[in-house]
């Protein structure tokens, strides 16, 4: 199932023109210019962005507006990163982040 | 340090309103948000706002935003995105983390003469089995998923909480292309507005009243693949034997709201626990000015209320803080606000605005009964 919503009753039907590239876990994806990292994420099927400290349970968004920090990534090599409200750039590496993530391959 | 005359902290539409009147009157505005764009929740906000027509009834929050966001702008608002209001000190003093044009990021202090306080609310999570699993999700996250960022949170959705917020966010969600696969509502009857109940259940999306969520089902590489839902008894228990199983990937909660009143905490503004209005809010007068002198708390943050309070909240406090720095004369003030106040008791009419009216009023009685005792 496409995840994109192309066409809406009220918002009108919406063409990406503008996509980007970035790498998840070492896997290539598109993603459209500008848009939350999350978004694009749960657009590629993703939706686990990080293991807790103690219990490696996973999370993913929760409130979506940047204020709960359950989707926090590894962006860039810099950890705790608000996966909802940082948008993406062609290029950007992302990771899965395992506990509180000390930066560059210090994590887990 | 920075002086400033007037410093709004949230650009959403009380914020955006407060903004605009004192700038119409030529105060020098700063405006503070957190996010990449002013507008706050209004953008997601895709339904027609109720109200009379001067409330623009019939408009959609996403609509309202645009022009708002375009006001301030014409009206020369200064406005800083991606800064981050991290403090608040006496006498008025800010501590902001700044972005610079760069994407650098700076701490300022600013000293202001007018503070508004516009920060809105946060969603109430609730706790049951599995409600930490990635797919269990507030209501307003899986609005801006689909409204603002046009991507699907999943395909098939059980909402919790049958309040104006659990019902409008449903139908958006059918709008979008999910599957609701029914609403939870653990009250004998519907939270919300009729109106908007009826339109989801012409859908076919079926209500369960008097039912509870009880556990979300899934495992650690997918997240949410199931729900189970039981009736509960008239103490709110869970009946054994009643437990119904959905087949979800998302579960979404749509329980109320809880103002972020932190800042106004952080200045010795003095609260008040009022559960009709989301729990612990900064109190204030009539012309919306919390118990420190030259702080306003508007919209949410003193009070869960809709959009359309919020924008006349805002309205309020940029009258007011203009008269106070002798940008307008005083009886035209007084009359812009009772207008004012006229239409925002008009938006707290009927068996649910009553409420809030009756809540409000007793939210400044209490400010006038501890100013009695400071005095």
């Amino acid at each position: 199932m496409n995840k994109r919503i192309e066409s809406h009753p009220i918002l009108g039907d919406k063409k990406i023109n503008n996509m980007v590239e970035i790498t998840v876990d070492g896997q290539k994806i598109k993603a459209e210019k500008g848009e939350m990292i999350a978004a694009a994420l749960h657009a590629n099927g993703i939706r686990i962005n990080r293991y807790t400290v103690k219990r490696k349970e996973p999370r993913g968004i929760f409130c979506g507006i940047g204020q709960c920090t359950d989707c926090a990534m590894i962006v860039d090599g810099k950890p705790n990163v608000r996966t909802c409200v940082t948008p993406v750039k062609e290029g950007m590496v992302i990771e899965t982040q395992h506990g509180v993530g000390k930066g560059e391959k210090e994590h887990e | 340090m920075n002086k400033r005359e007037m410093v709004i902290i949230g650009g959403g539409p009380a914020g955006l309103t407060a903004a605009i009147e004192a700038a119409k009157r030529n105060v020098d505005v700063l405006l503070i948000d957190e996010s990449i764009k002013p507008g706050g929740q209004l953008f997601k906000q895709i339904h027609k706002f109720f109200g009379s027509s001067a409330h623009r009834s019939g408009t959609r929050g996403i609509d309202i935003g645009k022009d708002l966001v375009a006001e301030a702008d014409q009206l020369g608002v200064d406005l800083w995105l991606n800064s981050v209001v991290s403090g608040l000190f006496k006498e008025k003093n800010i501590a902001v983390e700044r972005q610079l044009e760069d994407g650098s990021k700076k701490m300022e202090k600013i000293e202001a003469e007018k503070i508004v306080i516009a920060t809105g609310a946060s969603e109430n999570a609730i706790n049951f089995e599995g409600w930490t699993l990635p797919g269990v999700m507030g209501a307003g996250a899986a609005q801006t998923m689909i409204n603002v960022h046009r991507v699907l949170p999943g395909e098939k959705v059980l909402m919790i909480g049958s309040g104006n917020v659990g019902l409008i966010v449903s139908y958006q969600l059918l709008q979008s292309g999910a599957d609701v696969v029914g609403l939870v509502e653990a009250a004998p009857s519907i939270g919300g507005y009729g109106v908007h109940a009826a339109k989801i259940e012409r859908a076919g999306v079926p209500i369960f009243t008097r039912h509870t969520i009880v556990e979300a089902k899934g495992d650690e590489k997918t997240g949410v693949k199931s729900a189970v839902i039981a009736e509960v008894d008239k103490n709110w228990e869970i009946i054994t034997g009643t437990e119904k199983e959905f087949e979800v990937d998302v579960i979404t909660i749509a329980a109320g709201l809880k103002p972020l009143g932190e800042l106004a905490n952080m200045h010795g503004c003095q609260k008040s626990y009022i559960p009709e209005l989301g729990g612990w809010v900064p109190i204030h007068n009539e012309n919306m000015e919390s118990t420190c002198e030259g702080i306003y708390v508007v919209g949410d943050v003193t009070g869960v209320e809709e959009a359309n309070t919020a924008l006349e909240e805002g309205r309020l406090a940029g009258i007011d803080a203009a008269l106070k720095l002798n940008y307008i004369d005083e009886s035209e003030a007084n009359n812009i606000k009772d207008e004012i106040r006229k239409r925002v008791n008009g938006l707290r009419l009927g068996p649910f605005g009553e409420k809030r009216l009756k809540a409000k009023e007793r939210l400044i009685e209490d400010y006038q009964n501890l100013s009695n005792i400071v005095k």
